[in-house]
């Protein structure tokens, strides 16, 4: 009896995860086939791959979203550690507050993020485009790296860094040489998935645009708002290519991590 | 205020790795947010823009049932989407947590896998599916449960299986994470006590996993309320949300206004459930989020 349930929740667990990556593999296939029609296999070809790499409109919208993806995450990344670390080095009654305030964009519906830049920027005149993006995501990438990095000092143990000041380490050097090897696999962490987030972003994008600034996920979304072309199967191939790649590079990291953990231990 | 000054010079230039962060949260967060509120409560200006006249027109205009439809279409898009998700993604969260250490761990990355790629490109997906003699019409017609293409993209079961895609996995970490700290000798000591196994069940198991169901919910509907590309692409033109409708209103840049209206409005529902969250689960942490 009792055998019999596991089977049935391995079967129910397998099978949703089968129809979780249908639309992925047919992706995949269909990004190497000679046919224009996603519905027809004629043979495998790399023509939708040559074609990608000719369409100079998708590669200028590529480097704009890494453009984007790098600074705002960037940005983000040295506000919200410093902000974290500061937060537990100087405890103010507002922390609390602020935290609640910088956490918001993650809770509230990204449409009315992209609204609210939207009208902010137009009410002080900054001109849409990059500048405009930059700033949106760079808010938006803050709270995931903020929260990695104060779960990471929550867990710290204190007394290494007083044992460093009380050795006679001044503050730059306790920082270097204590406290930042110590969160850097939560800000690292924390920069994949901003970076990940701004990469991905459609929502905010559309609305803090100009109209000369494309970002990759906006021109997709255009594209397939007008119809289907095979170009983006080749195009979604090699962005899973590289985010399953980052994914299991972070994966590796932490693994190292907690190899070395055991290691110490 | 003093207090505060002193505070601050008292733990001296550390108190200055605060500035970005109090900044960016007051400059960029607070104030645009204030400043829609302020927008929704100004009239409409004759071109574009708004006129300096404080009047709550704007919120009684979203009394029209233009609007209102279009608000109870999204909400029920949401409910309904919800509702499956919860539905699929329980369970699945549930079976996750009884798996050997081993497989949690392969579970969770195959999860996040998909998860982390672009969510335009996983809709794309479900166009090949879905699009008219696709991959889904040809199966059916190879199994013979059909005989001529059932047309499904552009359909309201097509917008329905996108949400749920999108959102699934909200839920399933969710609920994994309030399931897999639960302790499971609970349901044994009632099992052994003479509890049916759905008396367990109602008993001990969905009361423990109740924090992370309703985090589940809350990671669901907020967002679902809001993901107007899912309907526009896998729903073309039919189906009209009320983020397609802002998206719309907004870059057309017509009647500012009323968009700052609509969006408070969303933010007020927003609030209220994150608030309702908080009072039920007694937490402000969401569960299974970072």
């Amino acid at each position: 009896m009792k055998k019999k349930r596991i089977k049935l929740s391995g079967i129910y667990l397998a099978v949703i995860l089968f129809l979780t990556y249908v639309p992925i593999l047919l992706t995949v296939v269909y990004s190497f086939n000679a046919s224009k029609l996603t519905s027809v296999w004629e043979g495998f070809s790399l023509k939708w791959y040559q074609e990608l790499l000719r369409d100079r409109d998708l590669r200028e919208a590529l480097i704009n979203s890494l453009i984007l993806a790098v600074s705002s995450c960037s940005a983000a990344t040295v506000i919200g550690t410093m902000g974290a670390l500061g937060m537990k080095k100087v405890p103010l009654k507002t922390n609390g507050l602020i935290e609640s305030i910088s956490t918001m964009p993650m809770m509230i519906p990204e449409i009315i993020l992209g609204m609210v830049f939207l009208a902010a920027f137009s009410l002080v005149g900054l001109p849409f485009g990059m500048t405009t993006l930059i700033i949106s995501h760079t808010v938006f990438c803050i709270p995931y790296i903020f929260m990695m990095v104060r779960a990471r000092l929550e867990g710290m143990d204190q007394s290494i860094e007083d044992a460093a000041r009380d050795l006679g380490a001044g503050p730059f050097r306790l920082f270097w040489d204590i406290t930042l090897p110590m969160i850097l696999p939560a800000v690292l962490s924390g920069m994949l998935l901003a970076f990940a987030m701004s990469f991905d972003d459609v929502i905010i994008s559309l609305f803090v645009t100009g109209p000369r600034t494309n970002t990759l996920p906006v021109k997709i979304y255009t594209k397939l708002k007008t119809g289907v072309t095979p170009e983006i199967n080749a195009l979604a191939t090699i962005m899973l290519a590289v985010i399953v790649s980052a994914l299991l590079l972070s994966n590796f990291i932490s693994t190292r991590k907690t190899r070395r953990k055991v290691r110490d231990i | 205020m003093k207090s505060e000054k002193q505070k601050k010079t008292k733990y001296g230039a550390s108190a200055l790795l605060l500035v970005p962060m109090y900044l960016t949260a007051l400059v960029l967060v607070l104030g645009p947010l204030l400043y829609m509120v302020y927008l929704s409560l100004m009239s409409r200006g004759e071109v574009w823009g708004f006129i300096n006249d404080v009047t709550l027109d704007n919120y009684v205009q979203l009394m029209e049932p233009l609007y209102l439809n279009t608000f109870f279409a999204s909400l029920k898009l949401a409910l309904l989407s919800t509702a499956l998700i919860i539905l699929l993604g329980y369970p699945f969260g549930y079976f996750m947590a009884r798996l050997s250490s081993d497989w949690k761990r392969r579970m969770m990355l195959l999860i996040m896998l998909p998860f982390w790629t672009s969510s335009l490109i996983r809709l794309y997906g479900w166009i090949i599916v879905f699009r008219s003699n696709g991959t889904l019409d040809q199966l059916l017609m190879f199994l013979g449960v059909t005989d001529s293409p059932l047309r499904l993209l552009y359909t309201y079961p097509a917008v329905v299986v996108g949400m749920i895609y999108a959102l699934l996995p909200f839920m399933i970490l969710a609920v994994y994470s309030s399931a897999e700290k639960m302790d499971w000798r609970l349901v044994d000591a009632a099992r052994d006590l003479g509890a049916s196994r759905l008396k367990a069940f109602t008993s001990i198991t969905l009361p423990l996993t109740m924090p992370g169901l309703l985090s589940g919910i809350i990671l669901t509907f907020i967002p679902s309320m809001g993901l107007f590309f899912i309907a526009d692409i896998l729903g073309g033109n039919k189906i009209v949300l009320v983020g397609s409708m802002i998206q719309d209103l907004m870059t057309r840049g017509r009647n500012l206004p009323l968009e700052a209206a609509m969006a408070v409005v969303l933010m007020a529902m927003t609030s209220a459930l994150l608030w309702l969250y908080r009072k039920i689960s007694r937490t402000s942490k969401l569960e299974g989020l970072v």
